[in-house]
């Protein structure tokens, strides 16, 4: 495909699709990512990059 | 291959064509092929200390980790992409072991199989809408700096003698106005992305809206009023990628964004569902 040029993906295009999209299946590994908004992740992989104090977004909120 | 199973993606068999012997996949492992039932799941053997529950729980927290493996697993997507027509799976979908995946095929076949054939020879193409005024650059227009407009209304509101009275009447009716003004390109900006998406929708097959980006995490100026993603078949991308760059510089203080083509990220669900 060279229908435009490629520039590397900003990785928040990537995460609307990988974290968004795509089929979600209950594996017999069970990852919750698909019942975590995805902005919520999102903010909170951000700020927890930036601030190690954040509490986990994977543990029940509040 | 020992450790779990990661697979990306479901497709079709690749008969003759291979993916490139160089490519790799999350954890650095290359992807394989694991074909069943004449379905084939493109699979890596990642590490059980990195992708076992909670050590990958705690890795998707840390953004270093997350963007290396979303954008290993893209690569993956992206060299499928280029072969086939693939039903992505979400990222960091992981099993115990090969009859675990097989186990998966089994229950989903004929999902994957309808979905498979509603995207065969589509390319998914993001388009976002950027609104790119701001309250700030607004509020430096001062009576001064605006001109006649501004001068015109002192005049005939206050006179000359109260001009302290005056200009703080004719503060607010210019805060009022630049309000308004700000409402309207609002406005303006919402009814453009509308139009683009309707004329986007009807050359696409379909079309997904997606939520606003959020400006810290894309570090893109302006604000994000529309992020869709359009399915394309593959001929017709080339008219699809000419129509949108025809609306870029349309209209003053608004930005479009093309990117693509993707797999079919936005389209994996059944058919009429978000792909969540």
């Amino acid at each position: 495909m060279t229908v435009v040029e490629r520039r590397e993906i900003a990785l928040v295009d990537l995460l609307d699709r990988l974290l968004a999209g795509g089929v979600v299946i209950t594996g017999d590994l069970t990852l919750r990512i698909a019942d975590v908004d995805l902005v919520r992740i999102d903010l909170n992989a951000l700020i927890s990059s930036v601030n190690e104090q954040v509490p986990s977004p994977w543990q029940e909120p509040l | 291959m020992s450790g779990l199973r990661y697979v990306y993606a479901i497709c079709r068999p690749l008969g003759s064509t291979t993916l490139p012997s160089q490519l790799t996949g999350v954890a650095g492992v290359p992807p394989k092929q694991l074909t069943h039932h004449g379905l084939v799941a493109i699979v890596s053997a990642v590490p059980e200390e990195d992708f076992s529950e909670e050590p990958l729980k705690a890795h998707l927290e840390d953004l270093d980790w997350l963007s290396a493996t979303a954008r290993a697993h893209q690569s993956v997507i992206d060299a499928l992409t280029v072969v086939t027509s693939p039903l992505p799976l979400r990222l960091a979908t992981v099993f115990r072991d090969d009859s675990g995946v097989r186990t998966m095929m089994e229950t989903q076949e004929e999902t994957f199989r309808r979905t498979l054939d509603r995207i065969e020879g589509r390319v998914e193409w993001g388009v976002k809408v950027y609104a790119e005024f701001s309250e700030s650059s607004e509020a430096s227009d001062s009576p001064r700096s605006s001109g006649a407009s501004g001068s015109t209304e002192i005049s005939e509101d206050t006179g000359a003698k109260s001009v302290k009275v005056g200009s703080g009447r004719d503060y607010l009716r210019q805060r009022r106005q630049q309000r308004r003004a700000h409402e309207d390109k609002w406005e303006q900006a919402d009814e453009f992305a509308r139009r683009l998406h309707d004329a986007l929708s009807r050359v696409a097959e379909d079309a997904r809206i997606h939520a606003p980006q959020n400006p810290a995490l894309s570090r893109a100026s302006g604000r994000n009023v529309l992020n869709a993603a359009y399915l394309v078949p593959r001929a017709e991308s080339e008219e699809f990628v000419e129509l949108v760059d025809r609306t870029k510089g349309d209209e003053p203080g608004l930005r479009v964004e093309l990117t693509g083509p993707w797999a079919a990220y936005s389209f994996s669900g059944p058919a009429g569902q978000e792909g969540a």
